[in-house]
């Protein structure tokens, strides 16, 4: 019933306003500009990192892509973004692999575990997570967690040493400014963006197939196998890629904690890397004009990078509103 | 799922093990005491093991102790319940162990920049800058920076505040429905996801090599303002969804018109949220570094106009780039002075931020019980 009535008396409103509201005609002249802010933001951002980079990268002597230095100094300007792009998705991944299965973890004992009194309030402690300045995580890395993780990565190289990845090379003194260490603090780092996000779409999981799953019997791992994985599966990814997006462009944190190294290395307890944004935090003060140029192109590349994963992640997110 | 038949009018809960069922319906179940036991016999043979063998260290006898006290009680329970509620204990352990391992960063977190921080911070230590202060000696203080960012966040509220509010009611009070409102929500979430940097690096095409400012206090301000907006909008729009339409149309049917009723009742009614919201924008950007190292530069001295920028002396500094050049200064020492300063102002960052925040939820609550 009130389906049919809402439209009709809408339209009326609207008729009758219409003869009489310049006032209306403007504020909403006003809303639609500010709203349209945002998108002359986003086209703006990507048009001024263009119009600003392309000279400078036209004077590269190198390939922009390829090259692992980052000398737009020299007399023959030699810079690309090979190092940055290995390091940017090394740490990134690594944040991934540790903070996706914890903030899923998380969220489900927010929801399903806790006690309901609680909560609301173990949530709101790890989102405090969210309030701490990346910079500070930088401090942290550095003066606590770097020196404090050696018996760890010792022992990895010990015992797991086989794989490559976790070996320390002769006269490598363990250090741990690393691409583990950088990857570990981008770990604490998203994980409360991708819990909180995870939480809201387990909140939404239908009751009552919660409910039945658990009126046929199943234990409480099998309810949450069968009810609440699958509907929820499509919010945790999107979750993970924001996540992923945000670990993407941490600079300051990354730009402490990992001795900055141009080169590419399958060590990742080994010190030395360079990121995307820590490459323009760490470069910027020295920089020439064509060194300016060249960072912004890096930038850009960033940008596209994380637009790409963040457009990604929306589209999933509206998909499965209207599915 | 509208296909489910009705919910049963009692909640249905999981058999308890207390229950008075024939034990033939619930099957064998662990005694209460079991997981307790469990864990006491862990740390106990956890103990031994590192007494007896070459392990060491704190956290490995934590990590230990949990594995073997996991394993054993999975075990118990496999021959005790059967295996699926060996599984689901498992899966509970893993359930309570991940909020335990994202609960130790936090702790330590905070824990160490109390530790570290809390010697540095007096009245003089907020009440001084560092002007004509050798970054090796102690002394000096971090008004100056307090003051720039207070003065860089304010100015950024004020253009992220009205702005994002306009562009919010536009979404929800005119745009429903319509592609550009879609376009314009999509680009929004979108936005959130630009990095701090990448803001910093367009305001710095934009402001400073296209239109040829100097770097100052505003510049940074302005890139704070593009990651401010998107959480501004976000916020404001699920607030104005929750007004209720009974409202709007209550004042329709008086002859108020549209925008009237926007800004005489939907607004006033979500106000406390919309507040709220901003409140946590602002916490957000208060402690973003990256564009400020490239917009706003440092400077030892007090300087209140956050436009000034005519020489390298009239800068504005910042909490956020202090303790960067703090640290810079200490060159991977912690006790140096310099790596002391860095501390205590990243625990006044950190009190400004948290109690931003608190504030936020204080309003939110006040405001929930009035409504």
């Amino acid at each position: 019933m009130t389906a049919t009535r809402v439209p009709r008396r809408d339209h009326a409103v609207a008729t009758r306003r219409s003869s009489f509201s310049a006032g209306d005609r403007v504020f909403r002249a006003v809303s639609v500009t500010a709203a349209t802010v945002v998108l002359v933001a986003m086209a703006a951002i990507a048009v001024f990192l263009v119009i600003r980079s392309v000279p400078a990268i036209r004077q590269d002597t190198t390939n922009f892509l390829t090259t692992r230095a980052w000398l737009p100094e020299e007399a023959r300007p030699i810079f690309g973004i090979a190092a940055l792009l290995f390091h940017t998705v090394v740490t990134s991944a690594l944040a991934m692999i540790i903070a996706v299965p914890v903030a899923v973890g998380v969220a489900l004992f927010t929801t399903f575990y806790a006690p309901r009194r609680l909560s609301a309030g173990l949530g709101y402690l790890v989102d405090l997570l969210a309030a701490v300045p990346s910079v500070i995580y930088g401090l942290w890395g550095f003066f606590f967690l770097a020196p404090n993780i050696t018996g760890l990565t010792l022992w990895l190289s010990r015992w797991l040493g086989w794989t490559g990845i976790v070996h320390y090379r002769l006269n490598n003194t363990p250090n741990n400014l690393s691409d583990l260490t950088a990857g570990v603090v981008l770990a604490i780092m998203i994980l409360p963006i991708v819990s909180s996000i995870t939480r809201e779409v387990f909140r939404q999981v239908p009751r009552d197939q919660v409910e039945a799953a658990l009126a046929i019997g199943a234990t409480r791992w099998e309810m949450i196998r069968t009810a609440v994985l699958p509907f929820g599966r499509s919010g945790v990814v999107s979750a993970a890629i924001l996540g992923l997006g945000r670990a993407l462009g941490e600079t300051l944190a990354v730009a402490i904690i990992l001795a900055p190294a141009y080169t590419i290395s399958v060590h990742l307890t080994e010190g030395g890397g360079i990121t995307f944004a820590s490459n323009i935090a760490l470069k910027y003060s020295e920089a020439s004009e064509l060194g300016i140029g060249a960072l912004l192109g890096s930038g850009l590349c960033l940008f596209a990078i994380t637009l790409g994963v963040n457009f990604g992640a929306q589209l999933l997110i509206r998909r499965r509103k209207e599915a | 799922m509208s296909a489910l038949p009705p919910i049963p009018a009692h909640p249905v809960t999981p058999a308890q093990p207390g229950l008075a069922l024939p034990a033939a319906l619930t099957g064998r179940r662990l005694p209460s005491w079991a997981p307790p036991a469990v864990t006491a016999g862990a740390v106990a043979v956890a103990g031994l093991l590192f007494a007896a063998t070459p392990l060491q260290g704190r956290a490995g006898f934590v990590v230990v102790t949990a594995l073997l006290s996991v394993g054993s009680q999975t075990a118990l329970s496999f021959a005790v319940e059967g295996r699926r509620r060996a599984v689901d204990r498992m899966f509970s352990a893993f359930v309570y162990a991940s909020f335990a391992v994202a609960a130790v960063p936090l702790v330590l977190i905070l824990w160490y920049t109390v530790l570290r921080g809390i010697g540095a911070i007096n009245l003089r230590f907020l009440t001084v800058s560092m002007f004509r202060v050798n970054p090796d000696n102690p002394g000096g203080g971090i008004y100056h920076a307090i003051v720039g960012t207070l003065e860089q966040a304010a100015l950024a509220t004020l253009m992220a505040a009205p702005i994002g509010v306009l562009a919010a009611v536009y979404l929800v009070e005119y745009g429903r429905r319509q592609p550009f409102a879609r376009a314009v929500s999509f680009f929004v979430d979108v936005m959130t996801g630009v990095p701090s940097i990448v803001a910093g690096l367009f305001i710095y095409a934009l402001w400073i090599l296209t239109l040829g400012f100097q770097k100052s206090g505003f510049a940074g301000s302005l890139a704070l303002f593009i990651l401010m907006l998107p959480v501004v909008i976000r916020a404001t729009e699920e607030m104005l969804k929750l007004v209720p339409a009974e409202l709007r149309e209550a004042a329709y049917a008086l002859g108020v018109p549209k925008w009237r009723t926007i800004l005489r009742v939907v607004l006033p009614t979500a106000l406390a949220g919309i507040v709220t919201g901003i409140t946590l924008g602002v916490a957000r950007i208060m402690g973003e570094t990256a564009p400020l190292l490239l917009l706003v530069g440092t400077n030892s001295r007090i300087e209140t106009n956050p436009f000034a920028s005519t020489d390298a002396q009239r800068l504005q500094e910042a909490l956020p780039t202090f303790i960067y050049e703090q640290f810079r200064d200490a060159v991977g020492n912690p006790d140096t002075p310099a790596a002391q300063r860095a501390w205590g102002a990243a625990l006044t960052l950190i009190a400004l931020i948290m109690l931003l925040t608190g504030l936020a939820r204080l309003i939110a609550r006040l405001a929930r019980v009035r409504g």
